[in-house]
């Protein structure tokens, strides 16, 4: 099976090309489709709230003149439909407007806390990949025994228990009782001016600048939320990988790979989890995609100040430029993360290039 | 062989992952925080700018009082008398329109820059052609933004005059005049930063005051500086070194912002926190437990009360507004939902202000309330909606007057909604009943006594939108003409009496059922000293505190 890939003549892999080549421009013209209908969707969900927008800008008290003047500033005077239009224009240029919480422009505002959510999910996701993967494989290879029991556990509190418990919980222990971590925040306050936040991922900024003892710090402090984050992406990642693992194993090639009298390493590890991974790209692409969002409970519990708590605040204070700004990145990154599972697909299943 | 190659490195990568882990709990824990620095875990989520001209919220205020100065203060032992801020000393002139304040010799902005009448006056002027939320405060007082360089100016570096179109209480305007609004800031430091804008009819003016700049920056005279903050992150204090008075005895204060209460708890116990600000019961209870910590508490100026719409024609029975008085079980939830975050009040001014009266006439009385219904012909009840913010402990509160409520046939169906979403449906007059709370404008009776008490005109359309016009409160003519009178009335004694007068008789009159006094609580590590909450956000000190 692995030989498939290398073994195809050149006609073959021309079709192959031109195979990916569609799947980008259909990729391209499902993703503008989808953009727009996010766009607009967002704007009008944002605009039938029964929530008067002038109210998070001005606050109760202000006059009636205050409240007048705010209207004509952010354009809320106009009819929907010229609202509408002066949206789009705006947002295909990148230009989300001011958020009204935090007085910034709405794009720099997500540039700011989108770092730290990324941060925080990348660590998440490789530490649910580094353990779901030889977790699910071992469950499936050894079935119905001690360890898929385990794997079965670990999956089901994962999907049964409150992130904020948890959370909570891990604060208390690793947090309050053990010391074994630094707490609630990204960074510790003597830290905080040590280095420049060049690209917001503090442990990468930190670490370009050689300020290890910050490093420490960041490090102590994303290693709960992390760790918290990648336990739920570890559960379904694990159970994912248990089933396709599962499916493969009962497959022909299998018997046929045993008969031939390959070790058993190689045939579970080699080829079965080869065939395995192709769905498990989509999965762990979405259950990251996932994480990109924010978790707003996460955020909320560990003080950090990522796009989920952002988006949620927002929310709250009926600021809608940020709403609909964050809403937009978290969508162009969904429809990114799906187009590039997509195409690992397509080069992971030689099927697909026929 | 690849995946095997694979295989190998995902083992090397877990052992360096494990290997980490263990690293790190070894590490020591930097719990205590600096010496020199006081660290508060607060949700700042309110905080939309830093401008005193706009600034307008409760986080912004506490911001606004430690880092800007104003002509004058509230006396901090007893807040319903005033003391000189940057002013040294003020007349009145005969007729009551003009103001003049001697400003203190040789002060000094946190950049170096003199502080002189002019910073004063450009400030007002600012702040009143700015326009933005609370520069009523001002402008009530006849400043607009064609006569505001005339009404507020300097008559020379050290002397600010200050002319008013009434012959108000002086005690009012200078209780307004301790605003955080009339904060003065570094007239010759923001007018860099000024932006140019395009006048429209809104807004007439031809460049911003600098307000763009001002939202995320500092041009003060405080005891401290504003270094830095960061939208739902963080807010850096330093020490003013060129600060006149007294001066902050830390060189940092940062509020870090900490939105849940457990969370606050933890990193307070922890000693990674000085001080937590956003303490549950729940929460508060467990920190008053510890050795470690303590708790202190002041009363705020926000009011809770039930208020009844006056459109629907059941709630705008007489005998049905004072039957809801008799229907709230004021002692039971002073002793528990609101134990150590409120002090039952049953009057509109919060204690502490000019003329504030503490009696309390209300009790449970069901019989009382029943008996009332019949009279209002009413004996079998009727079913009501009321708008509540889904947190607490106003559902508690709303759910308790549901239970009493229901024993005189009366159905309330409690609607829980998100704040901004309640509002909306309050300020247009949809709601039948409501929950909410009122903090003071500016620390002077008739910031209250005109919400509550003053209704012009009760059309839709209405521009003069205060609480007795959102419940449609068709208020007696007494208790306005009483209002404004003791918004005139010149002798202080005399007017706090006029306000007691005014409370009595909307407590029983009016569509207002009052609850409560907010507490704010805080708690603190124990080696804080003289950390102390003022009675409003604005007189939260952080100057005095050792550590």
């Amino acid at each position: 099976m692995a030989n498939v890939a290398t073994a195809v003549e050149p006609g073959r892999r021309r079709k192959g090309v031109s195979a990916v080549v569609s799947a980008v421009l259909r990729f391209v013209v499902v993703g503008a489709v989808t953009f727009l209908g996010l766009l607009t969707v967002t704007f009008f969900i944002g605009r039938v709230v029964p929530i008067d927008p002038v109210l998070a800008i001005v606050g109760d008290r202000a006059s009636a003149s205050a409240v007048a003047a705010a209207r004509q500033q952010y354009g809320l005077d106009l009819p929907l439909w010229q609202q509408f239009a002066l949206y789009l224009k705006k947002a295909l240029t990148g230009d989300f407007g001011t958020s009204v919480l935090s007085s910034n422009p709405v794009m720099q505002d997500i540039l700011r806390v989108f770092p730290a959510t990324l941060e925080l999910a990348t660590a998440g996701t490789l530490i649910g990949l580094f353990f779901g993967i030889p977790l699910g494989v071992l469950a499936a290879v050894k079935r119905d025994s001690l360890i898929d029991q385990i794997v079965r556990v670990i999956g089901l509190v994962g999907y049964s228990i409150p992130i904020f418990w948890l959370g909570l919980m891990g604060l208390l222990i690793f947090y309050a009782k053990l010391d074994w971590v630094a707490g609630p925040g990204r960074i510790d306050i003597a830290y905080e001016y040590t280095f420049t936040p060049i690209t917001g991922l503090f442990l990468f900024d930190a670490a370009i600048q050689g300020e290890w003892a910050a490093f420490a710090d960041i490090f102590s402090h994303i290693i709960l939320p992390a760790s918290l984050l990648g336990y739920f992406s570890m559960a379904y990642i694990s159970r994912m990988t248990r089933s396709f693992m599962l499916n493969e194993l009962a497959q022909e090639y299998i018997v046929a790979a045993r008969a031939k009298g390959l070790r058993e390493t190689r045939i579970i590890w080699g080829h079965a989890l080869r065939n395995a991974a192709v769905p498990l790209v989509t999965v762990i692409a979405l259950s990251y995609a996932t994480l990109l969002e924010g978790s707003v409970l996460t955020e909320t519990i560990f003080a950090w100040p990522g796009i989920g708590m952002y988006l949620t605040n927002s929310l709250q204070n009926a600021d809608m430029n940020a709403v609909l700004g964050g809403t937009i990145v978290i969508g162009t990154v969904f429809i990114g993360l799906n187009l590039f599972a997509d195409l690992l697909y397509r080069l992971l299943d030689p099927r697909t290039r026929a | 062989m690849l995946m095997e190659k694979i295989n190998r490195r995902l083992a090397l990568l877990l052992a360096g992952a494990a290997m980490s882990a263990v690293m790190t709990a070894g590490m020591p824990a930097y719990a205590d925080t600096p010496a020199d620095t006081l660290v508060q875990a607060w949700a700042i989520d309110d905080m939309i700018s830093l401008d005193p001209a706009e600034a307008f919220e409760l986080s912004t205020g506490e911001i606004t009082g430690n880092t800007y100065d104003m002509l004058v203060r509230l006396d901090a032992n007893d807040t319903t008398k005033i003391v000189g801020g940057i002013a040294e000393s003020w007349t009145v002139s005969d007729d009551g329109l003009t103001y003049t304040f001697k400003l203190k010799p040789d002060l000094k902005f946190a950049s170096g820059n003199p502080i002189t009448a002019e910073d004063v006056a450009w400030s007002f002027e600012r702040a009143v052609k700015l326009n933005k939320s609370p520069a009523f405060i001002i402008q009530q007082f006849g400043l607009t933004g064609d006569n505001a360089a005339e009404k507020a100016k300097a008559a020379d570096p050290s002397t600010f005059v200050f002319t008013v179109d009434k012959a108000y209480a002086p005690s009012f305007v200078l209780n307004c005049l301790t605003a955080t609004v009339g904060a003065v800031v570094d007239s010759k430091t923001v007018k860099e930063h000024v932006a140019a804008v395009t006048p429209s009819d809104e807004y007439k003016f031809d460049n911003d005051f600098g307000n763009g700049w001002m939202k995320t920056n500092f041009a003060g005279s405080g005891p401290y500086k504003t270094r830095e903050w960061r939208a739902n992150e963080v807010v850096v204090l330093e020490r003013n070194d060129n600060y006149y008075g007294t001066k902050g005895n830390l060189a940092r204060v940062i509020y870090r912002h900490v939105k849940e209460s457990a969370t606050q708890r933890l990193m307070l116990e922890k000693g990674d926190v000085d001080v937590a600000r956003n303490l549950q019961p729940g929460d508060i209870d467990a920190v008053s437990k510890n050795a470690d910590l303590v708790i202190t508490a002041t009363p705020k100026s926000t009011v809770y009360f039930f208020s009844l719409n006056q459109k629907n024609e059941n709630l705008a029975k007489p005998e049905v507004r004072e039957a809801f008085k008799y229907l709230v079980d004021y002692d039971a939830l002073g002793d528990t939902l609101l134990k150590n975050i409120g002090a039952m009040r049953q009057n509109f001014l919060p204690k502490g202000i000019l003329g504030a009266l503490d009696d309390k006439p209300y009790k449970l009385d069901i019989a009382k309330a029943k008996e009332l219904l019949a009279k209002a012909g009413l004996p079998d009840g009727f079913s009501v909606t009321m708008d509540v913010r889904s947190t607490q402990p106003v559902t508690g509160v709303a759910e308790s007057l549901q239970q009493n409520a229901a024993q005189v046939g009366i159905k309330i169906e409690i609607i829980p909604g998100d704040f901004k979403q309640v509002l909306t449906k309050f300020r247009a007059r949809t709601h039948e009943m409501y929950i909410g709370q009122w903090g003071v404008d500016y620390w002077d009776p008739n910031s209250n006594a005109e919400t509550f008490g003053i209704n012009p005109n009760n059309a839709d359309d209405s521009m003069n939108k205060t609480l007795a016009w959102r419940n449609a409160w068709d208020v007696p003519a007494d208790i306005q003409d009483e209002t404004k009178a003791a918004l005139l009335e010149r002798d202080a004694t005399k007017r706090a009496e006029m306000y007691a007068d005014l409370q009595k008789k909307v407590r029983e009159a009016g569509p207002f059922v009052f609850l409560w006094q907010e507490t704010e609580v805080a708690g603190l590590r124990k080696n804080i000293q003289n950390f102390k909450l003022g009675p409003t956000f604005d007189t939260n000190f952080v100057g005095p505190v050792t550590k």
